[in-house]
C-alpha cells in the first residue's frame, strides 16, 4: 500500500510546488511575519495612545518660563475645591461599595445556595441597568424622588443610586466566584458540623470569596468615583463634574485633573488583573460614557 | 471507579430523600425571603423611577392622559436628535466593531507573540472605562483647535473645522475610543471559539486566509459579530457625559440633560416622552442582541 502510495504523493507534492513556488514561498514568509496582523495592532496601539499622550502633553504645556512642570498639578492641589470634590466622590464610592455588598453578598449566597433555580431570573435583572441608562434613570428618579427632599438633597442619594449600576458588576463577580468554590459541599460540611447558615457565610463562605470580593468592590468604586451623568444633574459638586465646571475656564487644569482621573482608573484596573489573575472578572463597566 | 461513586451516590441520595421530611420542604417555601431585600431594592430604585417615567410620558402637567409628549418627541427638532444620536451611535459602533474585530484577530495569529493577548485585554479594560469628562478633555487636546494631531495633520493641509468635535465623524471617533475596546473584549472568545478543524480543513484544501474568512469563518461568525456591534449600537446611544463636556447639544441624551438641569421653566414632560423613546430603542437593541446571540450559538455553541 505504502510503495504505491508515495510515489503518487511525492509527485503531487512536487507538481505542486513546480507550479507555484513563489506563491507558496510568499505565503510561508506571510505567515511567519504577519504584516496585515501588524498594521492592525499599530492601529489599535495609535487610537488608543494618541489621545492619552495628546492629554498628558497638554497638561505639561501652556507655561511661563521658569514655572515648574507641574504648575497646572500644583494650582490644582491648591485648590481647596479639589479636596473637597475628591473627598466627596471618595465618600460615595466607599458608601456605594458598602451598601452594595451588604446587598448583594446575602442574595448571591443565598440564589446559589437554596434558589438555584432564579439564577436565569437573576441574570436577567442584572441586564436591566443597561436597559436603563444613567440619563434614563435620573427622569424618573427626579419625578420619584422629588416629594422626598430630603433624600434628595444629600450626596449619599447618589451612592444609593450607584448601587443600582454597580449591582450586574457585584453580582458577577460574586456569582463567578460563587461557582468557582463548590459551595453545596462547603456548606453541607459546615452544616454537619453544627454550624449555622449565618456562621457558614461568615467563616466559610466569605473568606472563600474574598477575590470576587474585592475585585467587585473595585470596579464599584471605579463606577463610583467616574459618574457624571446623575451627580450633575443633581448639582452635587463630586470630582468628575469637579473637572468639568474647571474645563469651562481652566483648560490646563482640567487637563492635568484629567490625567489624575485617568491614573486611578489605571490604578483600580490594575489592581483588579493582579487580583483576577486567577478567575474571570467583568472589567467593562459601560456607566461612565 | 465510575460504579463506586454510583454505588455510593445511590444510598446517599435515598438517605438525603427520608432525611429531608417537610420541615425542609417548609424552609424551601420560606426560601424566597432571602431575595426579598434585592428585588425591594430594584424596586425602589429601578422599576418605580422607570415606570414613573413611562407613565408620565403620557400625561400633561395636570395629570391627564396625553399623546402630545410622545408626539412632541417624535416631532421636528427632537425627532432630529434621534436621528443624530442613532447615526453617531451606528457609526461608531460600525468603526468600533470593525477595529475591534481586526485587532483581536491580529493578537491571536500565530506570528503575534502570545504575551500580548492578556496585554491586551488589560489595556482593553482599562480604556473602555476611560470615558466621561476626562475623555472629552483627551479629545480636545488631540483633534480640538489647538489640538495635537490638529496641527500635526496642519503641516500636510489638513484642516480640522472647529466643531468638529461636536459633527457625526468627529463624535463617532470620540466614542470609537470606549467602543473598539469593549469589541475586543466581547469578540476575542467568539474567535478563539472558532474551530481549529475548519481552518485547517480549509488550509488543506488550499485555501488562502483570505478564502477562510470570506467563505468560513465570517459567515460562521456573522451572526455574532452583528449581535455584538448592536450592543455596541446601544452603548453609544445612552453615553451623555462625553458628548456633553465636549458641547455637543445635538444627541436625544444632551437633549433631556438640557430639558431637566434644574431648570423649571423648561418643559420636563417632553423629557419623560423622551426617555421613554430612549428606553424602546434599547429594548429593541437588546432583544436584537439575544436573537443574534442565540442565531450565533448554532454554530459555536
Amino acid at each position: 500500500m505504502s510503495v504505491q502510495t508515495t510515489p503518487v504523493a511525492s509527485r503531487l507534492a512536487s507538481g505542486g510546488e513546480q507550479r507555484r513556488p513563489w506563491s507558496y514561498a510568499w505565503r510561508r514568509a506571510r505567515s511567519r511575519i504577519p504584516l496585515w496582523h501588524l498594521l492592525w495592532l499599530l492601529v489599535g496601539a495609535l487610537v488608543f495612545l494618541v489621545p492619552l499622550y495628546a492629554l498628558v502633553q497638554y497638561s505639561f504645556s501652556g507655561l511661563a518660563s521658569g514655572q515648574s512642570p507641574f504648575h497646572w498639578y500644583l494650582t490644582v492641589f491648591d485648590d481647596p475645591q479639589f479636596g473637597t470634590s475628591f473627598w466627596m466622590s471618595l465618600q460615595i464610592a466607599l458608601e456605594t461599595v458598602v451598601v452594595g455588598l451588604l446587598l448583594m453578598v446575602p442574595t448571591a449566597f443565598w440564589v446559589h445556595l437554596r434558589l438555584p433555580r432564579l439564577r436565569p431570573a437573576m441574570d436577567l435583572v442584572s441586564v436591566l441597568p443597561f436597559v436603563v441608562p444613567p440619563i434614563v434613570l435620573i427622569v424618573g428618579l427626579i419625578a420619584f424622588l422629588r416629594p422626598f427632599t430630603w433624600l434628595i438633597d444629600r450626596p449619599e442619594v447618589l451612592a444609593l443610586i450607584y448601587v443600582v449600576f454597580a449591582l450586574p458588576f457585584l453580582y458577577r463577580s460574586l456569582d463567578a466566584g460563587l461557582r468557582a468554590m463548590d459551595l453545596q459541599t462547603l456548606t453541607e460540611a459546615a452544616e454537619s458540623l453544627g454550624s449555622s447558615t449565618a456562621r457558614t457565610l461568615f467563616t466559610v463562605v466569605l473568606p472563600n470569596l474574598r477575590a470576587a470580593i474585592i475585585g467587585g468592590a473595585l470596579l464599584t468604586v471605579a463606577i463610583a468615583m467616574g459618574e457624571f451623568t446623575i451627580a450633575s444633574l443633581l448639582a452635587f459638586n463630586t470630582y468628575p463634574v469637579y473637572i468639568y465646571n474647571i474645563g469651562t475656564s481652566q483648560s490646563y487644569e482640567a487637563g492635568a485633573l484629567s490625567v489624575i482621573s485617568l491614573l486611578l482608573t489605571w490604578g483600580a484596573m490594575l489592581a483588579l488583573f493582579v487580583l483576577g489573575r486567577g478567575g474571570r472578572t467583568p472589567t467593562q463597566t459601560g456607566i461612565i460614557k | 471507579m465510575a460504579l463506586a461513586e454510583v454505588a455510593e451516590s445511590a444510598p446517599r441520595s435515598a438517605v438525603d430523600a427520608h432525611a429531608r421530611p417537610s420541615g425542609r420542604a417548609g424552609l424551601r417555601r420560606w426560601a424566597f425571603l432571602g431575595v426579598v431585600p434585592f428585588i425591594a431594592y430594584i424596586t425602589i430604585f429601578l422599576l418605580i423611577p422607570t415606570g414613573e417615567l413611562i407613565v408620565n410620558a403620557f400625561r400633561d402637567t395636570h395629570g391627564h392622559f396625553t399623546w402630545s409628549n410622545v408626539d412632541q418627541a417624535i416631532h421636528g427638532q427632537n425627532l432630529a436628535a434621534f436621528g443624530f444620536s442613532m447615526q453617531v451611535s451606528a457609526l461608531s459602533a460600525a468603526m468600533g466593531g470593525v477595529l475591534g474585530f481586526l485587532v483581536a484577530n491580529a493578537v491571536l495569529h500565530d506570528g503575534i507573540p502570545r504575551f500580548l493577548r492578556p496585554v491586551l485585554v488589560s489595556f482593553s479594560g482599562v480604556a473602555s472605562n476611560f470615558a466621561g469628562v476626562p475623555l472629552a478633555f483627551a479629545y480636545t487636546a488631540t483633534l480640538g483647535t489647538t489640538g495635537l494631531v490638529t496641527s500635526l495633520i496642519g503641516h500636510v493641509g489638513l484642516h480640522v473645522t472647529p466643531l468638529f468635535l461636536t459633527n457625526l465623524l468627529g463624535l463617532s471617533l470620540v466614542y470609537l475610543y470606549f467602543q473598539f475596546p469593549l469589541m475586543i473584549l466581547l469578540v476575542l472568545p467568539s474567535i478563539e471559539g472558532l474551530k481549529k478543524e475548519w481552518r485547517e480543513a480549509a488550509a488543506n484544501l488550499g485555501a488562502s486566509s483570505f478564502t477562510f474568512w470570506a467563505r468560513v469563518g465570517l459567515p460562521v461568525l456573522a451572526p455574532s459579530l452583528l449581535g455584538m456591534m448592536v450592543l455596541l449600537f446601544g452603548n453609544a446611544f445612552s453615553a451623555y457625559a462625553t458628548a456633553y463636556a465636549l458641547g455637543s447639544t445635538g444627541l436625544v441624551t444632551t437633549t433631556i440633560g438640557l430639558l431637566i438641569n434644574g431648570n423649571l421653566t423648561l418643559n420636563p414632560q417632553l423629557a419623560y416622552a423622551l426617555a421613554f423613546g430612549m428606553i424602546v430603542i434599547i429594548a429593541v437593541t437588546v432583544s436584537l442582541y439575544t436573537l443574534l446571540q442565540r442565531r450565533a450559538s448554532r454554530w459555536l455553541g
